[in-house]
């Protein structure tokens, strides 16, 4: 049986005393490319925040490789939703991949060289590199979303967490950043991405979960992405064209 | 200079620094008014450092009244938390409250004391030099140089110790918090530093004019520059001249020295906000002109393009057919001969090589929307540079 790379036992979050996420009980096995789906309000956001500790759920417990998340943390790589923050922040793109390195430095400890020349090469592998010195509000929606990735992989992790990457980018951009998502699980590392396009699941992924407040399933693409379940998700009866 | 007048001008320069460095994070965060809210609300731990110590600067008072900017904080959180009210007017409930707190405490028991509201709003950096600190019996300078040198070595260390974690956890708090650096712990610490801050300078330029220290500078330097190092420098600089230009302004109209630091500081933004190279209103106006003419060349380039017959290119029909007025035309045709992009002969125009080149360069440009593909003709143009 392969390895568990991310355990959730039990997990709700609520704001204001209205749960988000009911009950969530999931297991994501190492290696896999997977996409969180779901409506709008579905959680989806909420369930990575909660894995990562962003969020304190109110109940249930996460594991990353059997251990909790905050003895973990260096495995994990995340990547905020681009709309998060404020790209007119004074920075250069290479120094918001550079960030992606304080995680392992930790308190106190400046970048050095080395760091340097890691968020250099994670800048060469999104194309971004001629762009290293550009400020970030100079860049276009794709290129912000580059330089997010570039961020993630310059963590050198097991595990990427990914809040829809694919929003707002062009189409070349798009399959640059799934070539870069399959290299990444070729490798052996588990993606997780939340993700809206139904049509191009199949294609991308080769794992699937469907949330709506609660798990609907969870599984190989091709054994439950169907129209049972997107119904049950989207609760209106959705029929997509899935090329099998 | 004499004396007082050195002793003051280095005052408000410390002060001026101190001030700053938490403005340009408060700025960066959009937290500007919650420095306004701490100002006031401080007046409460003040008064009631006052009643414990009767020292203005005692370092108990300042903690006392840098513990009531936190709960500013606090309370601000924490109705907005609730989802019934927003940001702005959680801050509008708070201050004032706490505020008034301030101000009953001061008319019922400090009527006999050196301490009234004026003193605590406006400040009187002209009296600074008379509070002196005396140690071992030898006088070494103003207390209020002291304090306020003390609280800006304490913020240099941590600006200097946490700049990474300050840069992360403003620029995008869930990443930071995924790093295990927690945006709360850098929050509240900035705010701690803020509200010591405002507390350790409400006593030399008062509680309301500490906040234009705190943010002025900050959003002049934020409109000059991309580079968060720079902007810190560079907001230094601006506080500190200001507060010297300011005390100068003050000393010639025999005003107020922190009104005339302030109106100092207003102006300088002013003259930033119009006169800045990139983000200033001026230079934005400039390419807002020079990207309309140069659609128009565009335009211009591509009717040439899509038109070989004579009568379409004759000089003096150009304007019906794009249909422009004389003016501009004019402009444009200029703007395309200065460029070598066309060519004139017994008055019929046509594309030089040049010019069609550029042509075909900005069709595939509007047509892939790829940046590569203009890199030649950015030296030329501001309309490509994005």
């Amino acid at each position: 049986m392969e390895k568990i790379a991310v355990q959730v036992d039990d997990l709700t979050v609520a704001y204001n005393y209205k749960p988000v996420l009911w009950d969530i009980d999931l297991f994501i096995p190492e290696g896999v490319l997977m996409a969180i789906v779901g409506p709008n309000g579905a959680g989806k956001s909420t369930l990575i925040k909660a894995i990562l500790g962003i969020i304190d759920p109110i109940a249930g417990s996460v594991s990353i490789y059997g251990k909790p998340y905050d003895k973990q943390r260096k495995l994990v790589a995340y990547v905020p939703q681009k709309g998060s923050v404020d790209w007119d922040f004074p920075t250069t793109a290479l120094d918001v991949v550079m960030m992606g390195t304080y995680g392992s430095l930790g308190w106190i400890k400046r970048p050095g060289s080395k760091e340097k020349k890691a968020a250099l090469e994670a800048l060469e592998k999104v194309g971004m590199l001629s762009f290293k010195n550009r400020q970030i509000s100079q860049l276009s929606g794709g290129q912000q979303q580059r330089v997010f990735l570039a961020r993630a992989l310059v963590q050198n992790a097991s595990i990427y967490f990914m809040d829809e990457p694919f929003q707002g980018v062009d189409a070349t951009t798009e399959i640059a950043i799934i070539n870069i998502l399959k290299e990444l699980r070729k490798a052996g590392k588990t993606v997780i991405v939340v993700h809206h396009d139904l049509q191009t699941v199949p294609e991308y992924f080769d794992w699937v979960t469907f949330l709506n407040v609660k798990k609907i399933a969870t599984g190989p693409v091709k054994d439950i992405f169907n129209d049972d379940n997107l119904t049950k998700t989207y609760g209106i009866n959705y029929k997509v064209a899935i090329n099998k | 200079m004499t004396a007082p007048q050195i002793e003051i001008q280095l005052i408000a320069m410390v002060v001026a620094i101190a001030c700053a460095i938490p403005g340009v994070f408060l700025v960066l965060r959009k937290m500007a008014l919650i420095s306004d809210a701490i100002s006031h609300s401080i007046l409460p731990g003040i008064v009631l450092g006052f009643f414990l110590t009767h020292d203005l600067n005692s370092p108990w008072l300042i903690l006392l009244a840098a513990i009531t900017g936190v709960i500013t904080v606090v309370l601000v959180e924490a109705i907005q938390k609730t989802g019934l009210v927003k940001e702005d007017t959680a801050i509008g409930l708070v201050f004032p409250a706490l505020f008034s707190i301030g101000v009953i405490l001061i008319a019922k028991n400090a009527n006999d004391v050196h301490l009234d509201v004026d003193a605590v709003l406006l400040g009187e950096l002209a009296f600074a030099p008379f509070d002196r600190l005396e140690l071992f019996g030898a006088d070494v300078g103003p207390k209020s140089l002291w304090v306020m040198g003390i609280i800006l070595i304490c913020t240099l260390a941590l600006l200097f110790l946490f700049f990474k974690e300050l840069k992360v956890s403003t620029f995008d708090a869930g990443l930071s918090s995924a790093l295990g650096i927690s945006p709360i712990v850098m929050h509240y610490g900035l705010m701690s530093v803020s509200s010591i801050t405002v507390v350790g300078a409400f006593d030399a330029v008062g509680a309301i004019l500490v906040v234009a220290l705190m943010i002025a500078p900050a959003a002049t330097a934020y409109l000059l520059t991309s580079d968060l190092k720079k902007m810190i420098g560079l907001s230094i600089a601006f506080g500190v001249a200001s507060a010297l230009m300011g005390y100068w302004a003050a000393h010639l109209l025999d005003a107020s020295i922190s009104g005339a630091m302030t109106s100092v500081l207003g102006l300088v933004f002013l003259s930033v906000y119009l006169f800045a190279p990139n983000k200033g209103l001026i230079s934005v106006l400039y390419r807002q002109r020079q990207q309309r003419t140069e659609v128009s060349l565009l335009t211009f380039l591509l009717h040439l393009n899509n038109h070989q017959d004579i009568n379409e290119r004759h000089i003096n029909h150009l304007n019906e057919h794009i249909n422009w007025q004389k003016v501009r035309s004019k402009t444009v045709v200029d703007l395309a001969l200065k460029n070598n992009m066309i060519s004139i002969e017994d008055d019929i125009v046509s594309l030089t090589e040049k010019g069609l080149e550029f042509t075909e360069l900005a069709l595939e440009y509007i047509i892939t929307n790829k940046d590569e593909k203009i890199e030649p003709m950015k030296d030329d143009f501001f309309l490509f540079r994005g």
